[in-house]
């Protein structure tokens, strides 16, 4: 090979001049090609973190449950009864833009092995996704590749799909997000940790044979996606889901037979990550010998061997002792367990092949020597006129218009039925799922319990926008409420932080208030970060994403059976707001009913009252336990006036539709209160509930102890929504089928004009 | 009295049909794994949905060639009852226990969602414990579930009383809105000529338990059960 210093191969790599010198000044010498290949991979910023580390550390990561934080392959916390949930949400956006199908498919792949690495057997995915618009002929491809990838994958494991969101928007048109969480329950005892641990440990791979597929897959991750991008497709791997299927038992059994030392998912950079931070975590080395590696092509050089980002495969670090109970169970799932090395005291990471060291480096250079870049931010420019939102500046509609209004927002894809997205999608299995998709955060029993896991993602891209600090809170409480409305209570989050390019100094300050906005969000509502994944250079042909900080939060009800669900229940029963409805046109920045009816992406949205937040999460938990409520609904896209219609869609029969009028959220009073703001208002700290007439006296106490306003706006009824003024006249009625149809349509519409 | 549920490869829901006999029924019931031989210990056996072999090649094409099946012939022949959910029921086409074949759903996508199906037939180990013409609601959860055969093969079907499940809207008419995959005739369910073969693709193991939506499924299992206490099985 020529000499390196002059063909200068690592800047194709994606290494920066300084890294590469950085590289051989602690190397003492000159990397050799496979070695600079292991380095550019580990420290792309897609495995190294190195412009969003530094703010990672100011995020929240402890608390009373917290079992185990960021770090390792996923976070664990604790849910009572010796049980723990490992849970962790990660992003496949570069590769869904290239080749959709199998980059969702192997999206779900990947974080699936994250959560199996812990010692847990997976039970739930949620899907979050964004797209460009609609009926842009592009956005079609991707989704339907993606929604196919997902189901694809997804419903052959037996993991149900039981939640996540879908969100369409221009600044996603040509990279599109793709972030799946996966969680996970285990015994407490059953934690496993992705250390080498214990010299003279064996090291093996267990799993699917490695090909040349998807070498330099991080690389590709960490770079912005132009119109070469198309020719990176064989930078994407393929999925094999049965073999995935397969993985997943064959490790559970290896693992509950006490053979495994450590554990860890071999996904982006494959060998060459998992061998250096398993090593790196325990402060052992490896010695590995890649021809013994399980191979499904031939003449693979160690280059080829420890760049390989092929699927389904993982690394175990096994007690020399147990290696034959290893490749039994392997045997018996019909999975390749070969041994590839063993745990050394070198603090090396040594790499043999035919006889030759092919690479040794410093575990500790790979893992964790990447350099941390704090770049400059700058407010970006375009929020000097975002800013501007002045009453004037948006028309009020007349009360006649509204119902047709309310039918174009329950109508837009952002708001309307998933339905065509998640019957594609087995959320079924496992016989656990007690609230599937499209009905708000997913609730799952753990059988043997009393208890319900609740699991949400939420992130609107477009109030981060508007102001990453107060969007990002915004998304870490709306996830919390989304939680707290079925009465559990929030535990933890894992992030997935989705930005352009953190060379862009409007970008990176993006990134730096959304962290500063989630990392107080989380500590007011005591919702630590147990992990997660940053995707940066999220940009095509120059646009940059929406910043868009993707929440999945995990909660917990200690009594499924007194779960809160978000449809109304009988005729008669009180309808009320807890928390504030602003009503003004602040309120409607960055509002669905802003871009939809009024074209515009503008606003300063508040920032959400986290206090009030807790509060309200209080009143939800203690009325769960009280068994007060009939519904409950969280107030999101669409604001008051489609959350009552929500709820009247999730309805029980003879209980379809309500009459409300906002007199009680004081609107005569108020200056700068506007009809339209009130009923599709957003940035609003309130939730929707109804209950019994004969509970309002405990409701209100409830309420009053937590220092919660309390609201009571409307009644439930049989089949129609109503909306009164303050004087009593009836401005709006709307068929309870109506709206149910505009609901349900709305999306495959959108996706066929 | 013990039921056997059979693990092959890809198999996803053998642990959902297990819990419904065993925690939920209370009947004793044990994991068989797909290359066991002997069944002597078993009176019933589930096979179950999922992937079996990843559905590669065809759905259930691979899975008939596990070991288990030589014995399940036998079982069948034995006058044992054998219900094949999903992907048991595309296995069980496979193997030639029951008439026909699976084609991709019509609308050519998954589909995971709950149906409502009218009981056709009462008088099988099977269904014995539901209403005639009942309608149960079910959920669905497959991409190959369009059931195809023969004209002859589904008048003869139909003219035995084999169609034992098919689509309906909520007041028991087969009507083609009602159908969510395109099956011939909307079946969803039928038996061998015996009798003591069930194949059907919605998922009675789902909505067996009140707190997942429904329990309309339970009883296919009791079914069972009783037809095994009463030996009515063996009378066909």
């Amino acid at each position: 090979m020529a000499d390196i210093s002059q063909t200068a191969p690592w800047r194709e790599m994606g290494l920066r001049d300084s890294e590469y010198e950085l590289i051989k000044a602690r190397l003492g010498r000159e990397p050799n090609y496979t070695e600079l290949g292991m380095f550019a991979v580990l420290w792309s910023e897609h495995c190294a973190y190195k412009h969003s580390k530094r703010l990672l550390r100011t995020l929240p990561t402890k608390g009373p449950g917290v079992l185990v934080g960021p770090g390792e392959n996923a976070g664990v916390v604790d849910i009572g009864d010796n049980l723990a949930c490992a849970f962790k949400i990660e992003s496949h956006n570069h590769p869904s833009a290239v080749e959709p199908y199998q980059g969702a498919a192997t999206g779900i792949g990947g974080i699936v092995r994250d959560i199996l690495a812990m010692g847990a057997r997976p039970v739930v995915l949620l899907d979050s996704l964004r797209f460009g618009p609609p009926d842009d002929p592009k956005t079609r491809f991707l989704f339907g590749g993606v929604v196919s990838g997902i189901a694809g994958y997804g419903n052959c494991l037996g993991i149900p799909t039981v939640g996540g969101e879908v969100f369409f928007a221009k600044p996603y048109a040509g990279n599109p997000l793709v972030n799946v969480l996966c969680g996970g329950i285990m015994k407490h005892e059953d934690l496993h940790r992705g250390g080498a641990y214990g010299v003279g440990n064996v090291v093996m791979v267990v799993g699917h044979s490695t090909g040349r597929d998807g070498i330099h897959g991080c690389t590709f991750a960490s770079d912005v996606l132009d119109e070469d991008s198309e020719s990176k497709r064989s930078n994407v791997q393929v999925g094999d889901p049965f073999m995935e299927k397969l993985l997943i038992e064959a490790c559970l059994e290896m693992m509950a037979c006490g053979a495994v030392v450590g554990i860890q998912d071999m996904g982006a950079a494959g060998l060459t990550s998992s061998c250096a931070e398993t090593a790196a975590r325990a402060g052992t080395g490896l010695v590995i010998d890649v021809g013994k590696v399980p191979m499904r092509e031939e003449g693979m050089n160690a280059y080829e061997v420890m760049l390989s980002e092929s699927q389904e495969r993982m690394l175990l670090i096994v007690g020399s002792d147990k290696v034959d109970e290893v490749k039994r169970i392997g045997a018996k799932w019909g999975l390749h367990a070969a041994e590839i090395g063993r745990v050394t005291d070198s603090g090396n990471l040594e790499v043999l092949h035919n006889g030759n060291l092919e690479a040794s480096i410093p575990v500790s250079l790979l893992a964790m020597g990447a350099p941390e870049y704090t770049p400059g931010a700058r407010e970006p420019e375009y929020l000097r006129k975002t800013r501007e939102l002045k009453d004037e500046s948006v028309r009020t509609p007349e009360f006649s218009e509204m119902k047709e209004i309310l039918l174009e927002l329950l109508a837009s894809p952002n708001i309307a039925s998933k339905e065509p997205v998640f019957r594609q999608y087995d959320y079924m299995v496992r016989t656990d799922t007690v609230e599937g998709p499209g009905r708000g955060a997913a609730v799952v029993r753990v059988k043997g319990t009393k208890k319900g896991l609740v699991f949400t993602t939420d992130c609107n891209g477009r109030l981060i926008y508007l102001s990453p600090k107060s969007g990002a809170a915004w998304a870490v409480t709306e996830a919390a409420l989304n939680v707290a409305v079925t009465g559990a209570k929030p535990l933890a989050i894992t992030n997935c932080l989705n930005f352009g390019s953190p060379e862009n100094p409007e970008v990176f300050w993006q990134l730096k208030e959304a962290v500063r906005g989630m990392g107080e969000a989380c500590q007011a509502l005591e919702t630590p970060v147990t992990g997660g994944n940053v995707s940066l250079y999220n940009e095509s042909d120059g646009v940059a994403i929406y910043p868009t900080p993707i929440i999945g939060m995990l909660g917990l009800l200690e009594d499924i059976e007194k779960r809160i669900t978000p449809g109304f229940k009988s005729a008669g029963d009180l309808v009320a707001v807890l928390g504030k409805v602003w009503g003004d046109v602040r309120s409607l920045s960055g509002s669905e009913y802003l871009e939809v009816v009024h074209g515009m992406v503008a606003g300063d949205p508040r920032e959400p009252d986290l206090e009030l937040a807790r509060g309200i999460i209080e009143v939800l938990n203690e009325g769960a336990r009280e068994g007060v409520f009939s519904s409950a609904q969280d107030l999101s896209e669409g604001g008051l006036l489609v959350a009552l219609a929500e709820s009247c869609i999730h309805g029980e029969g003879g209980a379809r539709g309500c009459v409300m009028s906002p007199k009680a959220l004081g609107c005569g009073g108020r200056e700068g209160i506007r009809a339209d703001a009130m009923l599709f208002g957003e940035s609003n700290t309130a939730v929707l509930v109804s209950f019994p007439a004969n509970c309002e006296e405990q409701v209100s106490h409830i309420c009053r102890r937590q220092n919660v306003p309390l609201s009571v706006i409307g009644r439930v009824q049989s089949s129609a929504l109503a909306v009164e003024t303050c004087g009593g006249l009836r401005v709006l009625e709307v068929p309870a089928e109506e709206i149910a149809q505009a609901y349900s349509r709305g999306l495959e519409d959108s996706l066929k004009s | 009295m013990k039921f056997g549920v059979v693990v092959f490869p890809g198999s996803n829901c053998d642990s959902d049909a297990y819990h419904v006999l065993k925690d939920v029924i209370g009947v004793d019931c044990e994991y068989v794994w797909h290359e066991t031989r002997d069944l002597s210990d078993f009176q019933a056996l589930v096979l179950p949905g999922g992937f079996s072999y990843g559905d590669y090649l065809r759905c259930g094409a691979l899975a008939r060639f596990s070991p288990v099946m030589d014995s399940v012939y036998r079982f069948v022949d034995e006058g044992k009852l054998v219900i094949g959910i999903c992907n048991g029921f595309q296995i069980l086409l496979e193997a030639g226990l029951l008439p026909g074949a699976m084609l991709p759903n019509n609308v050519l996508e998954f589909r995971c969602q709950w149906v409502d199906l009218k009981v056709e037939n009462t008088k099988t180990p099977f269904t014995c414990l539901y209403e005639p013409g009942e309608v149960i609601r079910v959920p669905i959860a497959h991409h190959e579930g369009n059931y195809y055969a023969e004209p002859d093969v589904l008048d003869e079907l139909e003219r035995a009383g084999r169609v034992v499940l098919r689509y309906v809207d909520a007041s028991g008419n087969p009507t083609l809105e009602a159908n969510p995959n395109g099956a011939a005739r909307n079946i969803a369910g039928i038996t061998n000529e015996k009798g003591n073969v069930l194949g059907l693709m919605p998922h009675p193991e789902r909505c067996s338990e009140s707190i997942l939506g429904g329990r309309d499924g339970r009883r296919i299992f009791l079914s069972m059960i009783k037809s095994l206490e009463t030996g009515a099985s063996l009378s066909f």
